[in-house]
């Protein structure tokens, strides 16, 4: 069980940006193929992101999977609902329902960036 | 068993699909996190059946994390899913 303390811990996390990332390394340097795929869309898409390392916490990196029932890494969170991991962002991505939603919820996308 | 062959045989009893292809993909992660020597640690799977039809793209992902629990808490790193209805391309 997700613990309470854990729990909001990762609310704050979830809740620190409209757009979230939590991921394995940083969004300048992804320590995993999945996580680097998904910081690729955003960058190209020009989305302002926070990135959540949970290699830098094994508390988090195991609390997130419970937080939202999904067992793996990446998870992008948007206005603080969980949308999905890396094969459903490339998909959305590239059927144009990412920029779509991003930009109904009032996110900027530069898709000339 | 191979994992390759579990994997089959659990999302064959539980989707009865149009199609299922699963591909052992661990050559391409080696060395990297995850990776065991032998393999069978990352995987591509691609799955149509009626199920995915008119379903979520979380909520299908979730019917597929449901089946494999058991692998994924334990010997699967990595699970790349590509999942539609029937007549999805």
């Amino acid at each position: 069980m997700l613990d309470e303390a854990l729990k909001q811990r990762i609310d704050q996390e979830v809740a620190a940006q409209d757009v979230v990332l939590f991921m394995k390394g940083s969004p300048v340097f992804p320590q995993c193929g999945f996580s680097a795929a998904v910081v690729q869309v955003l960058g190209h898409m020009g989305v302002k992101f926070k990135g959540v390392n949970v290699l830098d916490d094994p508390s988090i990196r195991d609390g997130i999977k419970e937080y939202s029932s999904w067992p793996t890494i990446p998870q992008l969170y948007v206005k603080g609902e969980f949308v999905g991991g890396c094969d459903i962002i490339r998909e959305m991505f590239e059927t144009g329902e990412l920029a779509e939603m991003l930009q109904t919820r009032g996110i900027e996308v530069q898709l000339d960036a | 068993m191979s994992m390759a062959k579990t994997l089959r045989r659990k999302l064959q009893d539980a989707f009865q699909p149009v199609v299922l292809e699963i591909e052992d993909d661990s050559h391409h992660h080696a060395g990297h996190a995850g990776w065991r020597p032998g393999g069978e640690t990352h995987f591509r799977v691609r799955l149509r059946a009626n199920a995915f039809e008119g379903v979520s793209r979380v909520a299908r992902h979730r019917l597929v994390h449901d089946v494999l629990a058991q692998e994924l808490q334990g010997a699967i790193h990595a699970l790349e899913l590509d999942l539609g209805g029937p007549h999805d391309r």
